[in-house]
């Protein structure tokens, strides 16, 4: 596979053939797939299917042992560092800062993607602006509402305007309203043109994806549309697909 | 006798409410679900039920013992798991059920038998230190630690947080084994779809009781006419819907989206005409009952 730069290659990711071992345990077991530019790309497994590890070689935290692949035109072998300035990521976990306030927060994590200063001066307003949450500025992050620290988390992880973000169980333990105004927002997101890499354990959200991987003891047991999917598997929900799926499972987490 | 009553609990932190004015009873034998997001106040009430914090507010009785005055012998009847695994990493699975088992004066063999078919799950793990299970088998070892005293209730905070769908079954199918031998099982849990399996339960949000009963007694109550609505292409179609005359509200579900109505002002035919109308294509629509999701949506409003 070229390590060059191909701008107009149609996908934001190309995996082949990538595996991860620790020691005699293969976590990640000869995966290989495409996620194309701008799509929503379920990444769904059980506990323990790997896809933890997987996800750490994608955002180049962790380097396989053995595959190739690009991750945002970028090797994933030896660019480490430059996929991680060209992702965006956002965990369950709230990751920003809670005794900072909303503004410095942003003002942080502009710095650390290494904006200039007027650049993030401009972004925060701008931000402030689209989250409407100007009156809550100089409010410490840790007392803002759990769908408004969501909503903030989700837009510093894309300040330095990547083209991929990838988002860890975005939505778990949030209450049903906000998990699908969150939802809106991964939307509108695609929508610009941002390619998604989501994992989840609601299976409703599996069905907003364009496509999805189920990944089974460290391989990709079944990759693609919810709606082909659903008909593959004699499913009426995604929910039972993944069941179905999930069930082969042999090894231990 | 209720195995749980607690009357007009009330709880702050500082400046935060994270209970308010709660009561609420659990039938013996049952299990009870309080369903709600993170921040609710759900772990806090736990922690006021199984006698690990005073309430500021309010009264309550496990089995007839009040939660203040008898906590010790609450202690002795109940089984608690938190919601984080807090058993001793650096012991064994033998030496943690051993513990346990001491604490409350009790052998794991003379209550075997209430925990034999989770424990045979991990007794081939017995030597291993807790620390080194799979999250799956934590739960399992959590699990038989808080029934090796044979409680009458017991409380799990959580227990399906960040648990993937095939476990969250599969841990539920235990739920029931575990009520079929007599324990009254009071369960916390942010997932909805979880609601529909308690015999009853209490919906929270923001510390507020926000509706209680059994899933058919809550799914009764929701007010509006409901439509399961699809079309092509999705998110367009959801804004579209929002902006339709006697809407009251429009949210994503799985594969199609429900959208709530004031039957009084509009129905199905108009807002399927409407969409077809804005160019959607594919366009089907169908009346549908509310699930508890649906009735937690439309509680919150309030």
């Amino acid at each position: 596979m070229s390590t060059e730069l191909d701008t107009n290659s149609s996908y934001a990711m190309e995996i082949r053939n990538l595996t991860k071992k620790f020691g005699n345990f293969t976590a990640v077991d000869n995966i290989s797939f495409n996620v194309r530019k701008g799509e929503i790309f379920g990444f769904l497994g059980a506990n323990g299917a790997g896809k933890t590890t997987a996800m750490k070689i994608l955002c180049g935290l962790s380097r396989p042992t053995a595959g190739e692949g690009t991750v945002a035109g970028f090797d994933i072998n030896n660019e480490q560092e430059k996929i991680k300035r060209h992702i965006g990521y956002m965990s369950q976990k709230f990751a920003l800062y809670p005794d900072l306030t909303v503004r410095e927060n942003i003002r942080l994590f502009g710095g650390i993607y290494g904006l200039a200063d007027p650049e993030i001066k401009a972004k925060t307003n701008n931000m402030l602006q689209t989250l409407e949450m100007e009156n809550v500025r100089d409010k410490l992050a840790g007392e803002l509402p759990l769908g408004w620290k969501q909503k903030l988390s989700f837009s510093i992880a894309l300040i330095h305007g990547p083209e991929i973000i990838f988002l860890d169980e975005p939505t778990g333990g949030v209450d049903p309203e906000t998990r699908r105004r969150f939802w809106e927002m991964i939307y509108e997101a695609s929508e610009k043109g941002i390619t998604v890499f989501v994992t989840t354990h609601y299976m409703d959200e599996a069905e907003y994806c364009d496509r999805v991987s189920i990944m089974v003891d460290g391989r990709i047991e079944a990759l693609d549309s919810p709606a082909a999917l659903k008909t593959k598997y004699k499913a009426t929900n995604m929910d039972a697909v993944f069941r179905t799926i999930a069930r082969k499972a042999q090894r231990e987490e | 006798m209720n195995a749980i009553e607690i009357e007009h609990i009330s709880k702050n932190y500082k400046t935060v409410s994270a209970v308010k004015d709660i009561s609420l009873s659990v039938k013996e034998g049952e299990i009870f679900g309080l369903i709600g997001p993170d921040g609710a106040g759900k772990t806090t009430l736990f922690r006021i039920m199984t006698t690990l914090m005073l309430a500021d507010a309010g009264k309550g009785r496990i089995c007839g013992f009040d939660i203040v005055k008898d906590y010790a012998q609450i202690r002795q009847i109940i089984g608690y798991m938190p919601g984080r695994f807090s058993l001793y990493q650096d012991l064994s699975v033998q030496e943690n059920i051993d513990f346990f088992a001491t604490m409350f004066g009790t052998t794991l063999q003379d209550n075997y038998e209430t925990i034999r078919e989770i424990y045979s799950q991990i007794e081939p793990f017995r030597k291993r230190k807790a620390g080194k299970l799979s999250g799956g088998m934590k739960q399992k070892l959590a699990l038989c630690c808080a029934l090796v005293h044979k409680p009458s209730v017991l409380f799990l905070d959580e227990p399906t947080t960040g648990v993937d769908a095939v476990s969250r079954k599969d841990f539920w199918n235990m739920l029931y084994r575990i009520k079929a031998s007599g324990v009254t099982v009071f369960v916390s849990t942010p997932y909805m779809d979880e609601a529909g399996l308690c015999d009853r339960m209490a919906l929270i949000r923001q510390g507020n009781i926000i509706d209680t009963g059994t899933p058919a007694e809550i799914v009764a109550k929701y007010p509006y006419a409901l439509l399961a609505v699809k079309g092509t292409p999705m998110y367009p179609l959801l804004k579209e819907l929002r902006k339709l005359d006697g809407v009251i509200s429009c949210f994503s579900f799985g594969d199609s989206h429900h959208l709530a109505y004031d039957p009084a002002k509009t129905q199905k035919e108009n807002i399927l005409a409407a969409a077809v109308a804005a160019g959607f294509k594919d366009c089907t629509a169908w009346e549908i009952k509310p699930g508890i999701e649906d009735c937690f949506m439309q509680l919150s409003e309030q």
